[in-house]
């Protein structure tokens, strides 16, 4: 039996899968993982375009916030309180084509019979946009004195809202921008929380089994008989109110991580007992590998590709998450801003029907989510070569 | 059998006792509580027996007392259905809960359901005719669904029917209905407003089964057992059916422990927005103003539904996994 | 060792010129590349050759069971004789979903696979999977086919067969799933049975016990056995003739005698140079270089970068069939008369 070189590899790390179709392993086997996945991740245009989204959103939001925003966050226009959306335009009301986008300003008045502000187009002015013209003073990365913006009209006094005021007569626009910083790193942090946790607990779990396994078996299942929302409604609310919002900002953080690794750590736990019962692990024990050894060298890299995968996907739970938190005004606290504390304007219901644009701040959410998971799912499906 | 379920509900009680310690401690970590804005509030109206009041409540359950004491006090009144007193409205809990509790309990219940008759159904029909049109355009609603957090979408239906119907589509019941007695029609009233909370509920759970089918059902059609299936000379759907979907539905069923909490929590929000009678609204009125009693009370009944909820998807899971009964 | 048997010279099975390739994006596989064999009655027909060579599509080939989409039998024909008729089906025209091909699949020709373990379903008593084979080919009620099935465990040689049948393929060792499978493949007393490498996930003794347990069964059976492997040492002891495979292409077809003591194809030499003799204590001959990628394969004769004998010819055309004997074909220039004459 010992005819070594027509013999089969025993089982290759996929298994049993590869059965029936030698000819595409044997192709497959001339590439690296790494190279394979790479190749993978490539040919998913979905998953490049997620990833160019979420790109712009970092630079716009994260990084240059101001340099994009068209008004200060929180200057407040008592002139133009919900205003609606701005059209911005190439042809003017006559037809005529102008290279240079622009608006029409808004003339605005108190209906007294129904106290809403009705804004209607002044159609006889026109305000040009210009890119990269000069607007409210900042710090460009924080260090860098400057008044240059990505856009807006000629002059900073003139009203810009592309997306409407909020009630305060503030631009929208600018406080999505601004809002995005929070919004869009929340989840990093919680997700690095989470894989770590996850990761370590369920891998430790599935592949020592017995008492240990029992004992973090029984801290999940504690963790995930909470009910998330209102478990961290109740932690958030905990929170010292007297705490500077940055460490609000990662209590939030942790406070979601805290949970979640738990689901992580389950599916981990899963994956691993089948790679324990697989033969190759079997075979690496009886060769007299140790316990860490495997670990380190057989699950980890088996189940990485899974946990990559997840702690991607769990980016969006986060985000959604701490808009959910936020939204019921439990979240992220002022001078702070994220999306979801844009949002909790939109809690009263008459409101919203009134002044639906309130709501843009959830499509910048949404999009983010969208993105994340279409990137997860990129990772997912460029993790697993065999899947295909 | 038998065996394994004394044991998965002797974990269940034991589980119960660690929740209801650890929200007693999370339900008490803020500093004061409605006590003192209830007795700041009496005393502002002059009357004499504030502190006398005070005391009685602060006697009553040991207020004074360490925390382990007042958790003690607060639990062993469960037995007796005495779960404290709501400070903010003046009641026992046990007053205010339990009609709120059960529409939480029809609402869930029913989301949970609507998700499994969809998202099977589709799941299915994706693995089976992967990278159809059908499948990418199921995909691509999947992920919408899964990316929009369901208050954004529950706004979204409010303003929708306010512009197109006129009127919002919020609660439960009509006006007529609100206060009535149960009977035929009020239940039919209820099933007319009930379709909105759940399909709002429903749409990431929904998203997520899909995917979670699809992908399952994907491995198991590469398993050699469904090769053994085929070589048998078995119909293509009894294959698919009989011996690939039977063994898709055990991560779902495992799942079921994971779509449930997520259909609480959603739903919570989802009322705010909504105005639903559930559990929701008065839970987070209750964090707001530190109602300890009737936070904690909610905590517990919610984390009671989902381990409840564990158990049975443990208890489905071993009648049809075999391989979990015997281990 | 089965020379005694009694096989027929009717065919059963004819594979005439078979193509069966996979399309993937970056290229075209030719999994089995225009192959003809064919296997008579209550023969057992030896299948060899590395991972990769083209067995197992064969065999899926046979069972119109090619993975859908990307595999497609491209040309050719498997003529089969059925049970009670005199005229062949051609296999590679029946719709691999239809219902002409499931009352054959299963009923008339059966097949056991490599991994024991995973072949059966999980979920289901071994008893079930026996009788969903019988229920379906037999019509028999649930009674009968209980019966059945308990028989069949019994006949492959699993003790207390009434006890087993209601056990899941968990409660089962690798070797006793092995025979629950040989149990559901031969429960409607099929033709012909493909024996996907079926002891390789096995040890050694309870190989030789499987072995033993398919030559018993083939005789009560009257069946044709078409055995896939990659170990010469198992097929010697089971097979009439045998096939050798290299790359989706047959190298060398002859009896078992020719095969081990009169081989032509270098490749079958190489094979059967790197089995251990015991008493003979020499290094093992093992062929050089592995296996070419099926989508990137050499000009001239696949095997030629590995081949000992290699000549100038091998790097350019691709050698053709040559008939040494009435039973022994080889693909090799090495026995093309005309060679010189073409070079």
């Amino acid at each position: 039996m010992s005819n070594s070189e027509i013999r089969e590899p025993a089982v290759s790390p996929e298994g049993q899968k590869e059965v029936n179709i030698d000819p595409d392993i044997q192709q497959i086997k001339s590439l690296s993982r790494f190279q394979l996945m790479k190749r993978a991740f490539f040919k998913n245009k979905l998953a490049i375009a997620a990833g160019f989204v979420l790109i712009i959103l970092y630079i716009t939001m994260v990084f240059f916030p101001n340099l994009f925003s068209t008004h200060p966050p929180f200057q407040q226009d008592r002139n133009n309180m919900y205003a609606p959306p701005q059209r911005i335009r190439f042809f003017d009301v006559d037809g005529n084509f102008n290279l240079r986008p622009f608006v029409y300003p808004y003339d605005m008045e108190l209906d007294f019979e129904t106290f809403q502000y009705e804004y209607t187009p002044n159609y006889d002015e026109k305000k040009f946009i210009y890119f990269f013209n000069r607007g409210f003073s900042y710090k460009l990365g924080g260090f860098w004195d400057t008044d240059i913006h990505f856009m807006g009209l000629e002059s900073e006094e003139d009203m810009f809202f592309i997306f409407g005021s909020d009630r305060m007569g503030r631009d929208i626009f600018s406080r999505i921008v601004h809002a995005g910083r929070v919004s869009l790193t929340v989840g990093l942090v919680g997700v690095a929380l989470t894989i770590i946790l996850g990761s370590f607990f369920g891998t430790l779990s599935g592949y020592m089994g017995g008492i240990i396994d029992q004992i973090i078996q029984r801290i999940i299942e504690i963790l995930l008989s909470f009910p998330t929302i209102p478990l961290w409604a109740a932690l958030a609310a905990a929170l010292p109110q007297d705490w500077s919002s940055i460490r609000i900002f990662f209590g939030i953080s942790i406070i979601i991580a805290l949970r979640n690794w738990a689901g992580l750590g389950r599916q981990v736990r899963g994956k691993v007992m089948s790679f324990r019962e697989s033969e190759y692990t079997i075979a690496a024990r009886i060769g007299g590998a140790s316990h860490l050894y495997i670990i380190l060298h057989h699950m980890i890299p088996n189940a990485f590709s899974h946990i990559i995968v997840i702690g991607t996907l769990s980016i969006p739970a986060m985000i959604i998450a701490e808009t959910a938190l936020s939204f019921l005004g439990l979240g992220i606290q002022p001078p702070m801003v994220s999306w979801g504390t844009l949002l909790e304007a939109s809690q009263r219901v008459n409101v919203v029907i009134n002044y639906p644009w309130i709501m843009i701040p959830g499509l910048f959410v949404v999009i983010a989510v969208l993105a994340f998971n279409f990137l997860g799912d990129g990772f997912r499906d460029a993790a697993d070569p065999f899947s295909s | 059998m038998t065996a394994f379920l004394v044991r998965r509900s002797f974990y269940m009680i034991f589980t119960l006792i660690v929740v209801s310690i650890l929200g007693f401690i999370i339900i008490n970590l803020p500093p004061g509580t409605y006590l003192d804005v209830y007795i700041a509030e009496l005393q502002s109206m002059g009357t004499a027996t504030a502190m006398e009041q005070r005391q009685a409540i602060v006697q009553r359950f040991g207020l004074d007392q360490p925390l382990y004491y007042q958790y003690w006090n607060w639990i062993s009144g469960f037995i007796r259905g005495d779960f404290g007193i709501s400070f903010m409205y003046e009641r026992p809990v046990s007053d205010l809960i339990w009609s709120r509790l059960g529409y939480t309990v029809i609402l869930s219940t029913s989301t949970l359901i609507f998700t499994w008759l969809v998202a099977l159904p589709i799941g299915i029909y994706s693995a089976v005719n992967k990278y159809s049109i059908g499948d990418n355009i199921f995909t691509f609603f999947g992920f919408l669904g899964l990316s929009i957090p369901n208050f954004l979408l529950a706004l979204v239906f409010m303003v929708i029917s306010a512009r197109v119907l006129g009127h919002t589509v919020g609660g439960l019941f009509s006006m007529e209905y609100r206060d009535a007695v149960w009977s035929i029609g009020k239940f039919i009233d209820l099933l007319k407003h009930l379709w909105i909370p759940v399909i709002v509920v429903g749409t990431a759970g929904t998203a997520t089964l899909i995917r979670i089918m699809r992908g399952n059902l994907l491995d198991i059609l590469n398993q050699q057992y469904i090769q053994t299936a085929r070589a048998k000379g078995l119909k293509e759907n009894i294959v698919i059916y009989k011996h690939a979907v039977r063994n898709a539905i055990h991560p779902l069923i495992m799942q079921l422990g994971m779509t449930f909490p997520q259909i609480i929590s959603g739903g919570m929000i989802v009322a705010i927005v909504l105005s639903l009678p559930t559990v929701g609204p008065m839970y987070f009125e209750a964090l707001a103003q530190q109602d300890m009693y009737l936070a904690g009370t909610f905590l517990m009944m919610v984390s009671f539904l989902l381990i409840f909820g564990n158990l049975v998807a443990d208890f489905l899971l071993a009648l049809v996994d075999p391989r979990i009964r015997y281990e | 060792m089965n020379k005694n048997k009694d096989t027929s010279d009717k065919n059963l099975l004819e594979v005439k010129n078979l193509k069966t390739y996979f399309h993937q994006e970056e290229g075209v596989v030719k999994a089995v590349d225009n192959i003809s064999f064919n296997i008579k009655q209550a023969e057992t027909l030896g299948v060899v050759g590395e991972s990769g060579c083209g067995k197992s599509v064969t065999s899926l080939s046979i069972m119109q069971l090619v993975p859908q989409p990307r595999g497609k039998i491209e040309s050719g024909k498997i003529l089969y004789y059925q049970k009670d008729s005199s005229v062949p089906v051609d296999i590679t025209s029946l719709s691999p979903r239809g219902e002409k091909i499931r009352k054959i699949r299963g009923n008339e020709i059966a097949m056991i696979f490599q991994e024991p373990m995973t072949s059966l379903n999980p979920v289901y008593t071994v008893g079930e999977q026996i009788m969903e084979s019988v229920r379906l080919h037999q019509q028999s009620r649930q009674k009968e086919a209980r019966e059945k099935a308990v028989e069949m465990l019994r006949l492959v040689g699993i003790g207390s067969p009434e006890q087993r049948v209601d056990e899941y393929p968990h409660e089962l060792s690798g070797g006793m799933r092995q025979r629950v499978m040989i149990a559901i493949a031969l429960s409607c007393n099929p033709s012909l049975l493909i024996a996907d490498e079926p002891t390789t996930a096995l040890d050694v003794t309870i190989e030789a016990q499987i072995l033993n347990l398919m030559e018993d069964l083939q005789k009560k059976f009257n069946m044709s056995i078409i055995f896939i492997t990659h170990d010469l040492e198992v097929i010697g002891e089971m097979s009439d003739r045998i096939i050798v495979m290299y790359t989706g292409k047959i190298v060398e077809k002859a009896t078992i005698e020719d095969i081990f003591y009169n081989n032509k194809h270098p490749y079958t030499a190489g094979l059967l140079s790197s089995i251990p003799q015991i008493g003979v204590e020499k290094r093992l001959v093992t062929i050089k270089g592995s296996v070419p990628d099926l989508k990137h394969l050499p000009a001239g004769c696949n095997f030629s970068p590995r081949c000992p004998k290699v000549m100038n010819i091998c790097h350019t055309q691709e050698p053709p069939d040559i008939q040494i004997s009435e039973n022994q074909f080889t693909s090799c220039w090495l026995y093309e008369k005309r060679k010189d004459d073409v070079v």
